[in-house]
């Protein structure tokens, strides 16, 4: 078990592509952080940097109380899980597991014994004597887990782990990996583009984009306050709705008779609404048409225009909605609002 | 899987009779002529041949020269075959690693692989060269007269080198191919799960590359026995003599300098069930039982 802490982490290739601009955060013991960002935003590479597979251009990185930047990665105390599982084809279950410890000169007992322990915790009891190639994926990505949990380190590294998984297991294993994780309580560093799987795994979320973080928070923060407009619009399915407004006297008008105060100089500004926090008012200030209803089971999407500008409403499954002109009404409370310069909230 | 097939029965074998016509005559046909004068003893000048059975291959069992021969032949194979993996292996690994100028460095050593054997072995006679070559002055340098086409051994010697040196090349491209289709991240596994890089190679590395050693095996093995006649003959001087000699340059000598075209024939039979079993060998052993994906 151990706390995480990156001071200035920068990353230079060769090439003199910068991947990541210098970057400090610090991870609690046991927490369950979760990078996430597009691709190219230099998540994989933070991570690769944490676990030793790629150098540390300029900064400090710590595992527990130690510095570990000129460490082996075999010696860092941490355990991986990659993306395409890495398993080694030509040995059993059995020995990709239990291959770290004997590494670490473990006695041939505890390492069965361990090796049975992690088989029964993820199920892969019956296939400890068959090779990678006659699993499933799912099975596959077990044997990966299996792998990690085995050797008790002090972090556990998640490389987009379940991506090649189908959209089913995907779920399944996101609860899963979610439930060992509280259960061993390792402090852990995941790394995924799907912003899902960060909303439900993580303690704490960190966005990335292009090489430099845009938002550390809870899930609850990182959904409600965004940070960015790149963040309102990564996080969230459907995204965050974002229009341009103009500010006059210290209100930002949103339409109908609805404004928001804005603490800002007079000029351009954009605000952004989570699409379940618009409603459907008979009453309602602000006129609004529909121009397509999607229909998704649980709830609807109602796609549309206000102002000339597009926006998305989400509504209950209850709430029966046709295409035409209908009044809404928004909560004032989940605005945002952003500059549209820097893109930064106000 | 659906099949595509012709139209006509006459096609097919249309377009295979090309490659059927140069099977047949260059490998067929002198096979069977092969094998039907082995069972007869022809005479040196031409003018006649009489049926002798089996006398040609008896007589070879009981020649304590080509018992010599084919111990020589023997350990020849094994040591070219040995030191031309092993060094290969060695060279890929390392520049594996290589990031910088990886291109030139790996075209560099895979030149030599242009080199005609007859050409490979002349390169050796000027190496070994008594009065002023690099390689024999060497050898002197540490007390070791060398004489080339005199000594047996030190010719034996040269022959090994000279062979290794020429197929190095060929094994390294193909290791080195082999060590880039092993997926980068179960090397990064590996490098978490052990920190001796010894320990990698032994445990990760080398089980990996087996499907691509045992290919090379049956090749370096065939190489030794067959390929490296340029470089014998080159070596040897057409002073085969008291100079050591495989078993193809002994068909050879027999049968194009002896002009014992009966006993030739019965070696090159020999010779040809030896290619049969390896072939048998590979097709049954190696390419069922390497298989990891």
């Amino acid at each position: 078990m151990a706390q995480v802490s990156l001071k200035n982490i920068r990353k230079v290739y060769p090439n003199g592509y910068e991947a990541v601009v210098p970057t400090s955060f610090n991870i609690a013991d046991g927490e369950f952080v979760v990078l996430v960002g597009p691709s190219g935003c230099g998540k994989s590479t933070l991570l690769r940097m944490i676990a030793g597979l790629e150098d540390i251009t300029v900064g400090e990185l710590s595992i527990g109380d130690r510095n570990v930047n000129h460490v082996d990665p075999a010696d860092r105390d941490i355990a991986m899980v990659f993306q395409n599982y890495a398993l080694y084809p030509h040995m059993t279950v059995r020995k990709n597991i239990g291959y770290g410890l004997k590494n670490r000169k473990t006695a041939a007992s505890d390492i069965e014994a361990k090796v049975q322990d992690a088989a029964k915790m993820l199920n892969l009891t019956e296939f400890l004597d068959r090779k990678p190639s006659q699993l499933s994926g799912g099975q596959r990505q077990r044997v990966a887990m299996g792998r990690a949990v085995v050797r008790d380190p002090a972090l556990f590294l998640f490389d987009e782990p379940l991506s090649n998984l189908d959209a089913k297991l995907r779920h399944q294993m996101r609860i899963e990996i979610k439930a060992l994780q509280r259960r061993l309580g390792v402090t852990s560093i995941y790394v995924t583009h799907d912003q899902v799987e960060a909303m439900t795994m993580a303690d704490r979320i960190i966005v990335l984009n292009t090489g430099r973080i845009e938002q550390i928070g809870t899930p609850t923060e990182i959904y409600h306050r965004p940070a960015s407009t790149f963040v309102a619009s990564f996080m969230g399915a459907p995204p965050m709705n974002l229009l341009n407004a103009e500010s006059a006297d210290g209100r930002v008008h949103l339409g109908g008779d609805m404004s928001v105060a804005a603490s800002t100089a007079d000029g351009p500004v954009i605000w952004g609404i989570r699409p379940e926090d618009i409603e459907i008012d008979p009453t309602g200030d602000i006129p609004f048409t529909v121009d397509i209803v999607e229909e998704l089971g649980a709830h609807r999407l109602l796609h549309g225009q206000l102002n000339g500008q597009d926006l998305t409403i989400h509504v209950s499954k209850d709430v029966v909605v046709s295409a035409g002109p209908i009044r809404i009404s928004i909560n004032l409370d989940a605005v945002v609002l952003f500059n549209p310069e820097t893109g930064l909230a106000l | 899987m659906k099949r595509a097939g012709f139209a006509t029965r006459w096609l097919p074998i249309l377009l295979l009779l090309p490659q059927l016509a140069i099977i047949a005559v260059f490998f067929y046909w002198p096979a069977a002529h092969a094998v039907q004068s082995s069972f007869y003893l022809e005479d040196p000048f031409g003018f006649g041949s009489s049926f002798v059975g089996f006398d040609n291959y008896t007589h070879l069992a009981g020649n304590s020269e080509y018992g010599r021969i084919a111990k020589f032949t023997l350990l020849f194979t094994v040591l070219v075959t040995f030191f031309s993996l092993a060094l290969a292996l060695l060279l890929a690994v390392k520049a594996d690693n290589v990031i910088r100028g990886a291109k030139a460095y790996r075209t560099l050593l895979m030149w030599v692989y242009a080199v005609a054997p007859p050409v490979a072995g002349f390169i050796g006679l000027l190496m070994f060269n008594q009065s002023w070559g690099p390689l024999a002055e060497l050898a002197k340098s540490i007390g070791w007269d060398f004489k080339l086409g005199v000594n047996f051994g030190d010719t034996a010697t040269a022959m090994v080198l000279v062979s290794v040196w020429k197929q190095v090349p060929v094994n390294f491209i193909f290791f080195l191919s082999g060590l880039q289709s092993i997926p980068k991240s179960v090397r990064e596994a590996a490098l978490i799960d052990a920190k001796s890089s010894f320990r990698r190679f032994w445990d990760v590395t080398f089980p990996l590359l087996a499907p691509t050693g045992f290919f090379l095996l049956i090749i370096n093995i065939t190489y030794a026995l067959f390929d490296t006649f340029g470089v014998v003959d080159v070596l040897v001087k057409g002073e085969p003599g008291n100079n050591p000699m495989t078993l193809v340059y002994k068909v050879y000598v027999d049968g194009f300098r002896g002009n014992d075209i009966g006993g030739s024939s019965a070696q090159s039979v020999i010779l040809m069930v030896l290619v049969l079993a390896l072939t048998v060998f590979q097709f049954r052993l190696v390419e069922r039982r390497i298989h990891y994906t």
